[in-house]
């Protein structure tokens, strides 16, 4: 007989990560039009993300680690593959046609940045000096602008607040922290003119949704509208207007959340948020558990970085924040960014289950 | 000089729970600001929210009700619907407007009218509102433009109910028309009572009838998806049709008065004294209605507008004329009522002065008519007798009596746009004129000139209190109502008209004997109408100046202009023992009343009470009588 804990599972995180998925499938079929193809293949993705989940979790943190760089440089040929290829096509290019299935590089950045930076950081001294940040910049920002150049500005801001999350925890000193905010202040309207037409529109759109209501401001309005007439209780499974009437655009990806509000109201909105919030403090707890640095920045890393989508996707749906194009995790209908978010839990899985082994 | 650093694991560890635990207080912070605005949506506007998400999915289509038909008192159709089909056109859709009509052209008949009034439109309408090209498609021209629809982009075909108005300009000042509702109209009506409808009753009674012609608009509340594509039915009102009106007026009785009138200007109006139902309303020129429906081009229109017979003026309604002698009839009840006896004479050697005064009084017969009693001076229209009770009444009792015989008052008819004609009087003057009054001024209103104006449906009303002996009914052209959806038929109940200035009963019987005269005496101004007539007819005759006579010219009608000559007037009612028909004939620059405008009522009288046509009948469907038990009596006040 295998033993759970030979499987190296972490059960709190196991339960929360099935509650999302169930609350997946049940939106996911109203969203979806009642499509139960739909739904079945979501299944199909579940299973196939919580296999990868597991097998992450056998892989001892001190090979993660080990692993780090090669990862990060393995990403980095296949971005630059990418945008290779979208040179040549003269076009947007995200995807790598690898014959049998397409693949997104950009996701292994997801993991490969944090876990790169992490082995970084646990190389030197920290907090880290001037020298280890240059370089920890340096690894942050070549797959952020590629990423930036396909464009995808959705997983670019993903991939640089996991890196700046590690960084941050590692250390870096305020009075730098301070210095940079500064600095970014200072280039942000250079950052500014250097943004598509289109994402400039979706930034000045949230302060006046109605200036263009069929335009621009379309997806905020009709969101904003799906969650407030979803009141206390909701609407009810299935009987979402703004959704079945496909009032809301993208309702089955990254506006499920407007869906899921419509349909259940605030009740059912502070209970997936306390779900959430409970995965979330899982991984921090297992970032204070783990027994070495690179286990902890990668934990907290980890951790953080999925509250960070969960607040980008609602503040977005609830129009407090621009629109991107971050889903929501786990219930958003999609597969590589649930794969690679899974891979994520692995690990997180692993650092914990494997601290008491390394602890002989 | 490089610092060699050492990691410090226990202080590698305390950095991190530090930026752990500050990254832990800022998750909780903007968990509270998710939630906070999560509440600030689904609690605090809720109902902001809830009212623009219904907004979203429910459209409400209004269901254009059918307008009410209307009837003449046997059926006969003067304004009915049919379907149409309409060629419209949303600019906004259209890649290329020019383009596209150029495309039309090819499938179905476009005129050069059909492009100006569209471009008109266009010019007035917004782009995105769904704009008429061409009215009445037939068959072939629909059936062509629905094959080639899929590449004529912001074209369409409408199948909408349109007016149409089967006899044409026959009694068109009566039934009026209806036409699209113009930005001035949209400023005085309710709109919510027109959603979706493009017509409203400009003129006659389909303008003064209105609200009971238009019916109710029903809607259908649809479920649309954000394509605006329709989903569900959620609710639906039917429309309430307008209600079917049946006018007292009689279409063949019309046609005979409109065809004996002929090619002249002028106006006939005939009434059942007992009811106060118009029979007859005539105004000539006549014009096709059907012309307004979808807009008239503005071609035809100024050629309407200035032509000098001006058929746009409803001269039964609004046309005012001095009355002539037509209106000694009604000082002959004063001069009796205020006590001068009917037997009491006037020399009349062919002209009368005022005391003080050289100035002449023309009789029309220049040699005189001797001495007249109030019998001889109606029949043989004495003016010399009139100017004589004129002065002798004054102008004060001229004013009390013949304002109570309802001149210079509405006569309270149930159409707009009624004129109410002017009886004078010094205290009129003074205000409209600031002058004063002058005695001669009371001399010319005792033969209906001067100042004095009348219409021609208050003649055949006040008329009708003498035909009534002493009663007098409002004018009425609708009689009944019929609501279609419940099968009722209400008739309206007569109105009294509130007037009744004589006193002794007897005094009708004096005027009536010599108005019979008028017309059967031998000696009467109207005899030529008499002679053969199978009743009896009381009549009098009238010639109303049109321009001014100096003092020694005489008047030859041949010597003046057509436009110039005098307006010819007959007022009678028939037959004399029980008076079911009055009747007021006014034929502009006809000349004498007897000669012009008698014969026209012999032929409207002779039609209406022996249903003997001078001219072949019309083709008029017969009337089915409602059973009585569905008809509900009810009266219905001036809205």
């Amino acid at each position: 007989m295998l033993r759970t804990d030979q499987l190296h599972i972490d059960w709190p995180l196991m339960v929360g990560l099935l509650t999302l998925s169930f609350i997946s499938l049940f939106v996911l079929y109203s969203a979806g039009g009642e499509d139960l193809g739909m739904v079945f293949r979501q299944v199909l993705r579940i299973i196939m993300a919580f296999a990868v989940m597991i097998a992450v979790a056998q892989v001892a943190p001190s090979s993660l680690m080990r692993w780090s760089p090669y990862l990060f440089i393995g990403g980095m040929i296949l971005l630059l593959a990418v945008w290779g290829v979208g040179v040549i096509g003269k076009g947007a290019q995200r995807w790598l046609n690898l014959g049998l299935f397409q693949f997104q590089p950009a996701e292994i950045m997801k993991l490969a940045v944090p876990m790169t930076l992490a082995w970084l950081f646990t190389k030197h001294p920290l907090p880290p000096d001037l020298k280890v940040l240059g370089l920890a910049a340096l690894l942050l920002g070549f797959p952020i602008i590629l990423v930036l150049k396909q464009p995808d500005l959705g997983t670019a801001l993903m991939i640089a607040a996991s890196g700046l999350v590690v960084i941050f925890l590692a250390g870096m000193r305020w009075r730098l922290i301070g210095l940079l905010t500064l600095a970014a202040a200072a280039i942000a309207p250079l950052i500014w003119s250097h943004l598509h037409a289109y994402q400039q529109k979706r930034i000045t759109t949230l302060f006046d949704p109605w200036a263009d209501p069929l335009g621009s401001g379309y997806h905020t309005i009709q969101s904003t509208i799906a969650v407030g007439s979803g009141g206390i209780f909701g609407k009810g499974w299935l009987n979402g207007s703004q959704s079945q009437l496909e009032f809301i655009p993208e309702r089955s990806t990254d506006f499920i959340f407007a869906v899921f509000s419509e349909e259940f109201g605030l009740i059912g909105v502070s209970i997936l948020l306390a779900v959430y919030v409970f995965v979330v403090v899982r991984g921090i707890y297992i970032a204070y558990c783990a027994k070495d640095t690179y286990a902890r920045l990668l934990a907290g890393g980890f951790a953080l970085t999925f509250f960070f989508y969960i607040f980008v996707n609602i503040g977005m749906v609830s129009g407090v924040l621009p629109i991107v194009g971050v889903p929501l995790p786990l219930i958003s209908y999609g597969g590589t960014s649930m794969v690679t978010l899974m891979a994520a839990f692995g690990i997180l899985m692993s650092i914990h289950t494997h601290r008491k082994l390394l602890s002989h | 000089m490089s610092q060699i650093r050492i990691k410090d694991y226990a202080d590698e560890a305390r950095i991190f729970y530090a930026r752990l635990f500050i990254l832990s207080i800022v998750i909780l912070i903007l968990v509270c600001l998710l939630l906070g605005r999560i509440i600030y949506l689904q609690v605090m506007n809720y109902d902001h929210y809830v009212t623009l998400s219904q907004k979203n999915r429910i459209s409400v289509l209004p269901i254009i009700p059918v307008r009410g038909l209307i009837l003449d008192r046997s059926g006969a159709v003067l304004a009915q619907n049919f379907l149409a089909y309409t060629l419209e056109i949303v600019p906004d859709q259209a890649e290329n407007v020019p383009d596209l009509l150029r495309e039309l052209g090819k499938l179905v008949q476009l005129t050069p009218k059909d492009l100006k009034r569209f471009t008109r439109l266009r010019k007035d309408r917004k782009g995105f509102e769904s704009l008429p090209l061409r009215h009445r498609l037939s068959e072939v021209e629909a059936a062509r433009f629905a094959v080639n629809r899929h590449r004529l982009r912001g074209a369409d075909l409408r199948a909408r109910l349109q007016r149409h108005y089967p006899m044409g300009s026959l009694g068109v000042h009566l039934v009026g028309y209806v036409g699209r509702i113009s930005d001035s109209d949209l400023k005085r009506i309710d709109k919510a009572a027109y959603r979706g409808m493009n017509y409203l009753g400009k003129l006659g009674v389909e303008a003064s009838y209105e609200d009971i012609l238009r019916g109710r608009a029903g809607y259908e509340q649809i479920e649309t998806n954000a394509h605006g594509r329709r989903v569900r039915l959620l609710d639906r009102r039917k429309p309430r049709a307008g209600k079917n009106l049946y006018l007292s007026v009689d279409a063949r009785l019309q046609a005979v008065a409109e065809q004996a009138l002929g090619t002249r200007r002028g106006a006939v109006v005939a009434m059942d004294p007992k009811t106060g139902g118009v029979l007859t309303f005539v105004s000539t020129p006549t014009y096709d209605p059907n012309l307004f429906v979808n807009g008239i081009d503005e071609a035809s229109y100024s050629l309407l507008r200035e032509s000098p017979d001006k058929p746009l003026i409803n001269r039964a309604l609004a046309g005012q004329y001095a009355p002539g002698s037509t209106i000694k009839v009604f000082l002959g009840l004063a001069a009796l009522e205020f006590g001068r006896k009917a037997s009491k004479r006037t020399f009349c050697p062919g002209y009368f002065t005022l005391r003080h005064s050289r100035h002449r009084y023309r009789c029309w017969r220049k040699s005189g008519h001797g001495s007249v009693d109030l019998r001889r001076a109606i029949v043989e229209s004495c003016d010399v007798y009139f100017y004589d009770l004129a002065a002798e009444l004054g102008i004060n009792k001229v004013y009390d009596f013949l304002t109570g015989m309802g001149f210079g008052r509405y006569t309270g008819i149930d159409l707009d746009g009624e004129k109410r004609g002017l009886i004078p009087s010094p205290e009129w003057k003074r205000r409209i004129h600031n002058q004063p009054w002058y005695p001669g001024e009371t001399v010319i209103t005792g033969i209906g000139q001067g100042f004095t104006l009348v219409t021609p449906l208050q003649l055949a009303h006040s008329l009708s209190f003498i035909a009534n002996r002493g009663f007098g009914m409002q004018p009425r052209v609708v009689y009944a109502i019929e609501d279609r959806a419940n099968k009722v038929i209400e008739l309206l109940k007569p109105v009294p008209s509130d007037l009744n200035p004589v006193k002794n009963k007897q005094h009708y019987d004096v005027v009536i004997k010599a108005m019979t005269d008028v017309v059967h005496g031998p000696s009467g101004t109207g005899r030529r109408i008499g002679y053969n007539a199978k009743y009896k007819i009381a009549g009098k005759t009238g010639t109303s100046q049109v321009i001014g006579i100096k003092q020694n010219e005489v008047y030859k009608e041949k010597n003046v202009a057509e436009r110039h000559r005098d307006h010819a007037l007959f007022v009678a009612f028939a037959p004399v023992e029980d008076p079911q028909i009055a009747i007021a004939v006014i034929v502009e620059n006809g000349g004498h009343g007897g000669s012009a405008a008698a014969p026209i009522a012999r032929k409207v009288m002779d039609y209406y009470l022996y249903k003997v046509l001078p001219q072949k009948a019309l083709g008029v469907t017969p009337f089915v009588a409602p059973p009585e038990d569905k008809v509900k009596k009810r009266q219905l006040g001036r809205g």
